[in-house]
């Protein structure tokens, strides 16, 4: 990697020779200079620059969230004229093709994203309340993540709201789990249900609480 | 490079940068890049501090408020994000339509020089593959003219035909006077495009 920066250099002082006369260019024309940098316009629906939508995987979307938000635009890139111009330079039964890749991938993406859904609303969350010594406990609440929290702040969150101490933890399977100091099962379930600060959108019939006692001889 | 990138698991640490060192920094970009000093100043006042993101791989990622605008690999080439470069061609006056943009937009001054593959690799180029030659050779596409030859190893920003913003970065495996000889296999890596895991990364 070092090499090449040295290859690097070597060559931009080889290509400097034209960056000279063309930081001078502009000086030509120059009101542009001090203008802000101005935002370009990107697609709310796939975030991509709006003339970049027709590849994305949500194209008729796409098509109806800049007809909302951008008419001029939407008549530049999907009327009939565009349409055709863009097909130029490609052969008919390519544009056909790709044409059905296009409706392909989006019917592709869209079952993705339906099973996503699925796949967290059926995804769950265990409360588990662990006996740490005879009269003491703490709780793991577990699968948080699945619903989009932020678990460093849902444990700042338990933490402020009980006094106690909760941390973030990996659980021998590796994943990562809050641990909650005191038996506070019941308060979470009760927090998730009422959907406290930032633990939204967790169905409760998704939470189940469960009790481990450690087992000693 | 950011194909897979999660930043709770790539990113190592945060730091604000030294004045000291971002001067530097803005020293290398504005030799490396064609940027005018009050463009630069626009899209990076002094006034903000830099923010150094390490990420795996040696890959760090200089943000402002958050929102990165740069990165760069071991202490090769600094690379402007795509955001970045968007905001900078906006900087210039923007022809209206398509077909004016298309033989403006080969003078236009660009902070990364340019080049330009055919609509049929866009598709590609979107699902994060490298360039091939055929690409640029190709009637759609564009390679500096052979007076202002690219040598390989040169961080350039990849057009698309018929469309007016950049699609990704690279960097040119091959001298553009032998993508045009050899015109098979790869021609330029790619770095980062739309709808990377660093595209999808608005503030870190």
């Amino acid at each position: 990697m070092p090499a090449k920066k040295n290859r690097d250099k070597g060559d931009r002082s080889a290509t400097t020779a034209d960056p000279i006369p063309a930081t001078s260019e502009p000086e030509g024309p120059p009101p542009p200079e001090s203008k802000p940098p101005v935002q370009v316009l990107y697609c709310g629906v796939c975030t991509f620059p709006v003339e970049y939508c027709e590849f994305g995987s949500s194209l008729t979307r796409c098509k109806e969230w800049l007809q909302e938000h951008d008419l001029e635009r939407f008549n530049k890139y999907y009327s009939e004229e565009a349409l055709h111009a863009k097909i130029g330079t490609l052969s008919l039964e390519a544009q056909s093709k790709l044409e059905q890749d296009t409706a392909k991938k989006e019917a592709k993406a869209e079952a993705k994203a339906d099973a996503a859904l699925k796949k967290k609303m059926a995804s769950q969350v265990t409360i588990k309340r662990i006996e740490r010594n005879k009269r003491k406990h703490v709780t793991s609440v577990h699968g948080l993540e699945a619903f989009g929290i932020d678990l460093k702040k849902a444990a700042k969150q338990f933490a402020s709201k009980f006094a106690t101490g909760a941390s973030v933890t990996k659980n021998p399977q590796g994943q990562e789990e809050i641990v909650v100091q005191g038996d506070v099962s019941d308060e979470i379930f009760e927090m998730i249900e009422g959907e406290v600060g930032i633990l939204k959108g967790i169905p409760a019939d998704n939470v189940e609480i469960v009790e481990e006692k450690t087992k000693k001889n | 490079m950011f194909k897979k990138f999660q930043s709770s698991t790539d990113i190592s640490g945060q730091t604000p940068v030294k004045s000291s060192v971002q001067r530097s920094i803005r020293s290398a970009v504005l030799e490396q890049w064609k940027i005018e000093p009050e463009t630069l100043e626009a899209v990076w006042p002094k006034k903000e501090g830099l923010v150094l993101v390490k990420c795996r791989e040696h890959i760090s990622i200089y943000t402002i408020h958050g929102e990165p605008i740069f990165f760069q690999h071991f202490d090769g080439p600094i690379y402007p994000t795509l955001r970045l470069l968007h905001k900078c061609l906006a900087l210039y006056p923007i022809s209206q339509t398509h077909s004016q943009r298309l033989t403006i937009s080969l003078t236009d001054p660009y902070i990364l020089p340019m080049v330009r593959v055919d609509r049929g690799a866009i598709r590609f180029l979107l699902a994060g593959a490298h360039m091939m030659c055929p690409g640029f050779t190709s009637k759609g596409g564009y390679l500096p003219p052979a007076e202002e030859g690219l040598a390989a190893g040169v961080p350039v920003a990849i057009h698309a035909e018929g469309k007016e913003h950049a699609v990704g970065v690279g960097i040119t495996k091959l001298g553009t006077e032998e993508i045009k000889r050899v015109n098979k296999g790869v021609g330029v890596e790619i770095v980062t495009y739309v709808g990377d895991d660093l595209w999808a990364i608005q503030s870190l």
